[in-house]
């Protein structure tokens, strides 16, 4: 009845750093334990508050400029004809395309049973969050009276007006507002028993009543978990169209218009890969300090990281035949206008940023071919970085390089980010960071329960993905 | 300690998944009903043991998806055509490949609040009270224990012959749940 008691794991094959998505020698008991005690027994560590000022002092930045754009306008910002989309709308799909992974691992990979989401689908699900509530930031910002934000929800109104379900914009709203909504449901229901756990575990009394409220007194009773494990296979089968129509909604926003270079039938498909994309990226980025600096390298493996950058690198390459259809398709089609924008983007004014997201999206890709360099976590930390930027000047280039120079020479312009611009980028960075590090002080980063259950003794014997024989549990 | 004649049923405590399963099994075959067992994660097999066979879940889901796909679908068609006519791009008022993103949102949307509340209400939660945490020794069904309890409402409950069938299961123990 005591811990010395609890069944050790009986490890069947050598373990394999390299191969094996768990390491091995855990228990029910020890995995719970190392992973609530980073919520509620570990001492906080010094990092977690320099990095939670540094975002911190980010996310002051956004406030400061929000308040000064609330007082002035939003021409402290670079927009103006014809560019009146700059990084309001470049940092919007850049968010929104982060806060694709999270769902699709949780989602997607869980449909094809891929057991090894199940160490990072919870952070990853947060991240869609966060990133989400960034994205959201920019259009309702970008409103310019964004305290009237409402008009764009269709309610009876005394003006006597609803919205214009022809536009892609308005498609928009309805998207991003159930992406939010079925990616919290989605994240809170795979919380409820890891609160439960954190409830029974919790030393201090408020901790317990707080988490135990969240909980809503789950006790794992079999018929629970029956009426749990449908309901949630029920939403992963409801996400996964989901975040596949998002992207596909906000390339609308684009391909919907008669714009050169917007106006093309590939934009959902090259703009949902490219999401998946960036997504991972930022999973990468994120993944690999925190498994550093809490000591998580036995429950995020290497093969988890190896896993990440080949689909970093699949979708890379959808990415890169996204950018070479473009090309194509401008001298194919015979538009001279079409012809012109790709020639715009190779030398005009914005050509070092068009190399620049050509040589992150798909030069420094190839790299991941090499099984050397996806075991190696300094060089995955840096394509991931590298690849966050890539797909960042990718949105500058789809945005900024149609709109400055289109049908007319006389309208010709240029966009120029003003100072604003760039705080308000830094600071939905430190809007992101400041709710990612509160979530991991308040919250298991790892599902608990789902990792109990992925322990040799529980896989199924022919459960595909795992990387050790499931032995016959042994009794100590 | 006194004789208390009101309890809410007996927990046996169990180390393993196919213990609690077993004895799941086993109490079911014996003629006991009313019962249920708690585990830290999903244990294949054992909600059928306990004689749950079916959730009316995805048929609730499957409702609200289609309520919120003609709730999506009627509030474009009364806006756009009765309410608030309007001519734009030369499409008619009832132009439906336009509505087809909104109406997909919408069913997605209700579908899944339907699949997380029907799971929740199905479920009973929340719920601020339940008998079994009454026994200390149920926070670990939250970590690595495995627990069996048989209510005492149960017809064949009785207290001494029930513990002891309990205890022959092999129980790690058997408490006691006050009501």
């Amino acid at each position: 009845m005591s811990e010395e008691k609890d069944r050790m794991v009986e490890i069947g094959t050598p373990f394999d750093p390299q191969s094996a998505i768990l390491a091995p020698g855990y228990t029910y008991a020890s995995i719970t334990d190392k992973i609530s005690a980073l919520v509620l027994t570990r001492r906080t560590p010094r990092g977690w508050f320099f990095g939670f000022t540094m975002a911190f002092l980010l996310l002051l930045l956004l406030l400061f400029t929000a308040a000064y754009l609330l007082a002035t306008g939003v021409g402290i910002w670079g927009v103006t004809v014809p560019v009146g989309w700059g990084f309001d709308i470049i940092n919007f799909v850049w968010w929104i395309g982060i806060g694709h992974a999270g769902t699709l691992i949780s989602a997607i990979l869980l449909l094809l049973r891929q057991r090894w989401r199940t160490s990072i689908n919870r952070f990853a699900e947060a991240m869609t969050l966060f990133a989400v509530a960034c994205a959201g930031l920019y259009p309702l910002l970008h409103m310019g009276r964004p305290w009237l934000f409402y008009w764009l929800l269709p309610y009876p109104n005394t003006m006597g007006t609803w919205p214009q379900p022809r536009s892609p914009l308005v498609w928009d709203v309805f998207a991003i507002t159930t992406y939010a909504t079925v990616s919290f449901l989605f994240w809170f229901i795979g919380l409820i028993p890891d609160l439960a756990t954190l409830r029974d575990r919790a030393r201090r009394r408020l901790w317990r009543i707080l988490y135990g409220f969240l909980a809503m007194g789950w006790r794992g009773s079999a018929r629970h978990w029956a009426r749990y494990e449908m309901a949630y296979l029920l939403l992963a089968g409801l996400a996964t169209p989901l975040v596949v129509s998002v992207h596909t909604v906000v390339s609308f926003d684009f391909a919907i218009s008669i714009i050169p270079g917007w106006h093309a039938t590939i934009f959902p498909p090259y703009f949902v890969a490219g999401a998946i994309y960036s997504g991972f990226a930022m999973v990468m980025t994120l993944a690999i300090p925190l498994r550093k600096f809490y000591e998580l390298e036995d429950l995020i493996t290497m093969k988890h990281l190896d896993n990440m950058a080949k689909i970093m690198l699949a979708t890379g390459l959808l990415v890169g035949y996204g950018y070479l259809m473009e090309a194509f398709m401008a001298w194919y089609s015979g538009n001279p206008y079409e012809r012109y924008m790709i020639l715009n983007r190779l030398r005009g004014p914005y050509a070092p940023i068009y190399w620049a997201l050509l040589v992150c999206n798909v030069g420094v890709l190839q790299a991941l071919w090499s099984a050397r360099v996806r075991r190696s976590v300094r060089a995955l930390f840096a394509i991931a970085l590298l690849v966050n930027v890539g797909m960042w000047l990718e949105r500058f280039v789809i945005v900024v390089t149609s709109l400055h120079r289109d049908f007319l020479p006389s309208s010709w312009g240029m966009y120029r980010p003003t100072v604003f611009d760039w705080t308000m980028f830094l600071g939905s960075i430190g809007l992101f960071l400041t709710l990612l590090f509160l979530f991991i002080r308040l919250l298991p980063v790892i599902s608990i329960f789902e990792m109990r259950a992925l322990l040799p003794e529980v896989a199924p014997a022919s459960g595909k993905g795992t990387t050790r024989p499931a032995e016959a549990p042994t009794l100590s | 300690m006194a004789e208390r004649t009101d309890i809410y049923g007996l927990l046996a405590e169990f180390n393993a998944p196919e213990k609690v399963l077993a004895a799941a099994q086993r109490a079911y075959a014996e003629g006991y009903r009313r019962m249920d067992a708690y585990t830290p994660f999903p244990v294949e097999g054992l909600a059928e043991a306990l004689g749950f066979h079916r959730t009316r879940l995805p048929i609730l889901v499957l409702l609200g998806g289609l309520f919120g796909g003609a709730l999506g679908y009627a509030l474009l068609y009364y806006a756009e055509v009765i309410d608030y006519p309007l001519i734009v791009g030369g499409k008619p008022f009832h132009s439906w490949p336009a509505f087809i993103p909104i109406v997909f949102e919408t069913t997605i949307f209700f579908a899944a609040l339907s699949a997380v509340l029907g799971m929740l209400a199905l479920n009973g939660l929340p719920m601020p009270y339940h008998p079994v945490f009454n026994v200390p020794r149920f926070a670990l069904a939250s970590r690595d224990r495995f627990f069996l309890l048989i209510e005492a409402r149960d017809p064949k409950f009785d207290r001494e012959a029930t513990r002891r069938f309990l205890e022959a299961l092999g129980a790690d123990g058997v408490w006691e749940v006050e009501p």
